[in-house]
This record gives structure tokens, sequence and C-alpha cells, in this order.
């Protein structure tokens, strides 16, 4: 088993924090894994990134030159990564904000509408792991109960009251993500 | 009390500090390591080991603070990146020539000037060469991975304290800013005054209370012929480290005929690439400098003799390759391929490197 992908979009949106449950996640099911992030100015406003890795065998490089799979959550980190995901790839946007779609025919495209889905309860904070949920249900990686445990894992111990609804809005990103034709 | 956990590789380096037993670190923030000292404020050591964290008004005054507390024996470092390291500079010799043992972490950026945040390998020259004024070096660490983050802190104490001589870990932002799986051992004690007194009463300022003469830590010396003899103590001492502390991995070198020399997370990217490589049935092997001073010079001449081409891997713009020149002669090629200003190569680009200025030029 290997994983090498990217999770892209908007300081704030809770990337790198996605990135660092999916890590936990690992950790949690004895894999290898590396989380590498974009940091300094990027965090503070303009687009952020992390890579990360899951492997069963040791990993060379924290660094790709291609993805696995690719969650894509603004429209300038779609136009940066759509061609960097490697063919027979996964390819997955929330399609708020995006002018131009994606049109590669070689990967499997996945659309998942988490923004609208969390103005409707009113709560943008679950945005992130609504979203991995979607992932979860397309690249299931790693076992629910892991990911359960690599949420806790991630999170601070005053955030642990949150966590039934991370949960329950994983469950939901895993309903709601839909194949693009 | 071993235990795993994921870990950024600046996080690590202060939970490393507490369980080696570190007295004292000082430091001022600095992009992209500011999480050693941000980690070190959170931990709050003073209130279980004792050890002193402290954030001083600026990198010179925290290196000086390295000094003072290092003429008394104690275990103590301090981190910053590139710029703040030059400011050091000065503060380094001074450790070096009145041969005090003390650690210092560069988790580099890129330069020149005050540059950009983002990771490089563009102190190469200044850690291995030219710490600061004077004939003097520094044991430099180059780790490749959190775990190695974790190990070099007390490698790193274990070999200023043998030598009395500073050591330095070369690393930089990939490193710092990545989090992987580590593994922390059991915590070590600090060391007590009587032991300071007991194995480093000979040179450490302990207080004499009678019985010994006193101790005089100093880099100053007015007579040139007693000067020369410091010399020639300190070259006498670097002689014995380039002996005995050379250290450094091979990676599927036996049946090489390409070799790439990397080190930290240059190397990590290299390693991918081998298996590229390999997977198109070249017989690629990488060296990697765990030490760069002293540098693993007689592996790579030895290498030498069965390869084809080196190619050397740096984020800078070549400054490594001079060793491996040295080390190979001129008998087959010693290329270079690397960026710069925070750019942080692929594998693939590297492959493509690879191929491009040594595979297809003399296979």
């Amino acid at each position: 088993m290997k994983e090498e992908m990217i999770i892209a979009g908007f300081g704030g949106q809770g990337v790198l924090s996605m990135g660092k449950i999916l890590a936990y996640s690992g950790v949690m099911q004895d894999y290898e894994v590396s989380w590498m992030p974009s940091y300094g100015p990027e965090m503070r406003g303009g687009t952020a990134n992390v890579t990360v890795m899951i492997s069963d065998q040791p990993i060379s490089s924290p660094i790709a030159h291609d993805y696995d799979t690719a969650i894509i959550l603004n429209q300038q980190s779609m136009d940066k990564f759509e061609n960097r995901v490697k063919p027979g790839g996964i390819l997955i946007y929330d399609t708020n904000g995006i002018t131009h779609h994606p049109t590669r025919k070689d990967i499997r495209i996945y659309t998942i509408d988490a923004t609208e889905e969390c103005a409707k309860r009113g709560n943008s904070r679950l945005f992130n792991t609504m979203i991995l949920g979607g992932y979860l249900k397309v690249r299931p990686v790693v076992t629910l109960e892991n990911v359960f445990a690599g949420l806790k894992k991630s999170l601070p111990e005053r955030a642990w009251k949150s966590l039934p609804d991370n949960e329950e809005a994983i469950r939901t990103g895993m309903e709601i993500i839909r194949e693009q034709i | 009390m071993k235990e795993v956990r994921l870990m950024k590789g600046n996080e690590v380096i202060a939970e490393a500090a507490v369980r080696a037993g570190c007295d004292g670190y000082f430091g001022y923030p600095i992009t992209p390591q500011t999480e050693v000292i941000e980690t070190l404020m959170e931990m709050k050591p003073w209130e279980t080991t004792g050890m002193v964290v402290l954030q001083a008004e600026s990198e010179i005054a925290s290196i000086n603070m390295v000094y003072g507390a290092a003429s008394c024996g104690k275990r103590v470092m301090t981190s910053s990146s590139s710029p703040g390291i030059s400011l050091m500079s000065e503060g380094l010799s001074y450790l070096a020539g009145a041969e005090l043992p003390c650690l210092v972490l560069n988790v580099q950026r890129g330069g020149p000037g005050l540059g950009t945040i983002q990771p490089s390998q563009s102190d190469y020259f200044l850690a291995t060469k030219a710490g600061g004024h004077g004939d003097f070096r520094m044991i430099v660490l180059a780790p490749n991975s959190v775990q190695e983050m974790y190990d070099f802190v007390s490698l790193g104490f274990e070999l200023a304290f043998k030598y009395r001589n500073p050591v330095m870990m070369l690393s930089d932002g990939v490193i710092g800013q990545m989090m992987e799986k580590v593994m922390l051992s059991a915590p070590v004690p600090r060391m007590t005054d009587e032991y300071i007194k007991e194995h480093y009463g000979d040179w450490a300022l302990t207080g004499k209370f009678g019985g010994r003469a006193g101790n005089i830590v100093t880099s100053l010396e007015l007579d040139p012929a007693i000067q020369e003899q410091v010399n020639e103590k300190l070259q006498a001492k670097y002689q014995k480290i380039t002996e005995q502390e050379v250290r450094y991995e091979e990676i599927l070198c036996d049946d090489a005929e390409y070799f790439m020399v990397a080190f930290g997370s240059a190397a990590r990217i290299c390693s991918k690439v081998i298996e590229m490589a390999r997977a198109d049935g070249y017989k690629v092997g990488l060296i990697r400098p765990v030490t760069l001073y002293p540098y693993p010079s007689k592996v790579i001449a030895q290498r030498a003799q069965q390869a084809k081409g080196f190619l050397t891997v740096e984020l800078n713009a070549g400054q490594m390759v001079e060793d491996v020149r040295l080390c190979v002669g001129n008998h087959i090629p010693v290329e270079y391929y690397g960026r710069m200003g925070g750019m942080v190569p692929t594998p693939g680009e590297v492959y493509e490197a690879l191929k491009d200025k040594i595979i297809n030029k003399l296979k």
C-alpha cells in the first residue's frame, strides 16, 4: 500500500489539519507516514498545501513529482495540480469557487459540495473533515476506526468536545461525494 | 519510556534536548525553525528537569549565552536559520578557540541576505569551511529525517563534549517543517554539579574553592609563538576527528556504475530517484554523508574506482560538489544538479538531470 497525495486550497480551510488527521490515522494503522506542508506567508492568507504520504514501506522522498490523489479546494490549486495527478489517479474537488473545471480523461474525478453542505448546517468548521470523509469513501487507505483515533490524536484535549460533530461530518462526506461523469 | 510520536523536525529538537539532559537553550525566533523555542516554552522544562529556556534579545546574545554556560561545563545549545547563524559566526569562532562544547542547529533557508524562508542547503560552505574567522572546524551532522533530528541532539552533545568543540546540526526547512514518526528514547538526567566537577573540572569554571589551580576559559593569546601551539593543538584534535568520526550511509552502492552524493533533504529525494533509476535498469547508488565535517572522503574515493560518473544533488548552487571532486579526481565526470532560493526539486526533476548529465553521456 502506498498513497502519495496533495491537499491544496486556501489558508484557513483546514488543509494542513486534514493532512495531519490522515497522517495520524496512518500512524494508528502502523503505516509509515510523512506530512510536508507549505509554510510561511502562504499560511497567512494565500494558498496552502500539504503533501501526505502513507505507506506500508519506508518513505524515501517526502517530496513528490506527481500524486496518486489530489484534493483541490480552490482555483489556483486546480490550475497548479490538475496536471500533476498520475494517470489513473484521483482528483477530488469542491465545486464552490471553481470556474475552470478539470478536464482530464485519464484520471477519476470526484466532486464534493462540502462548502454548501456546511453552509446548510451553519458550521463551516466541519469543512475539512467532510472533505476527508469523501476522500476516504473513494480511497479507503485507512480504516474508519483508525481515522477516528487519528482525529482524536491530532486534536488538543480542549477540542475533543468537537469529536462527535467531526465524526459525523466524515460520514456525511462519504455520502455526498459524487463521481464526475 | 520509549514511545512513538508523529512530530515536526523542529518540535522533536525540543523533545530531544529535554530528554538528552540539556541544561540550557538560548535562542531567537526565525522561520523556519521557530517551533524549536515555541515547543520548549510549551514544555516548560524548567519545571521538570530544571533546564533553562531563554529567548535572548538577538542571535549574538544567544551564542554568547551559550559561550558563558558552556564555560561552566553545561550541556547547552542554540538554534537558528541561515541569517541568524551568520550573526553567530563570531561567537562560534570564540567557542572553537576556547574549546567549548555546544550544539548549534541551523535549519537552513535560501539566501544570501534575508533571502527566503523556504528550504535550502546553501550554508554548506559556512558549516564545513567558514563557520567564522580563524583556523577552526565544527563537527557537522546532517540529519535527513525527523528521527535523525532527534537522534543527533544526543549524538551532537556526546561529540561536543568528547572533543570540547562546537557541533553544528545542518538541517533545512524540509526536515524542520515535515512530520514523520519518531521513536523517543528514555530521558537522561541532567549532569549534576559533582559530575561536571569530576569530569570537566580540568577546564570548566565550576568554582575552585581551594584545591585546584584556577581554570581560564579564553580564546585570546597575544604571544604568536604560544598562539601557534594553540593552533597546532586544535589541528591535532581536528585530525583525530577526521580519523574517528566519519559517518555516512551507502544505498545500493555495491553494484553501482553511477553514483549520486547528497545529504539531508536532498538525499531523501535522491533515494526516490534511485528507485526510479533501478526500475529502468540503471545501476545507480547513493552515498549520503551524515557527517559533512569530517567528510567521508575515503569511501567516495574508493567508490570512484568502480564508478563511471558522479552527480551531486544539493539545494544550492553547487557547494559540496567541490569536495566530491577533490575525492574523485579528474578521471571521471563529477557533475552537480540543484535548485536555489528555496525551490525544492522533485525526484522526477533530479532523475532527468541524472540521465541528462551522467547516464546518457556515459552509457
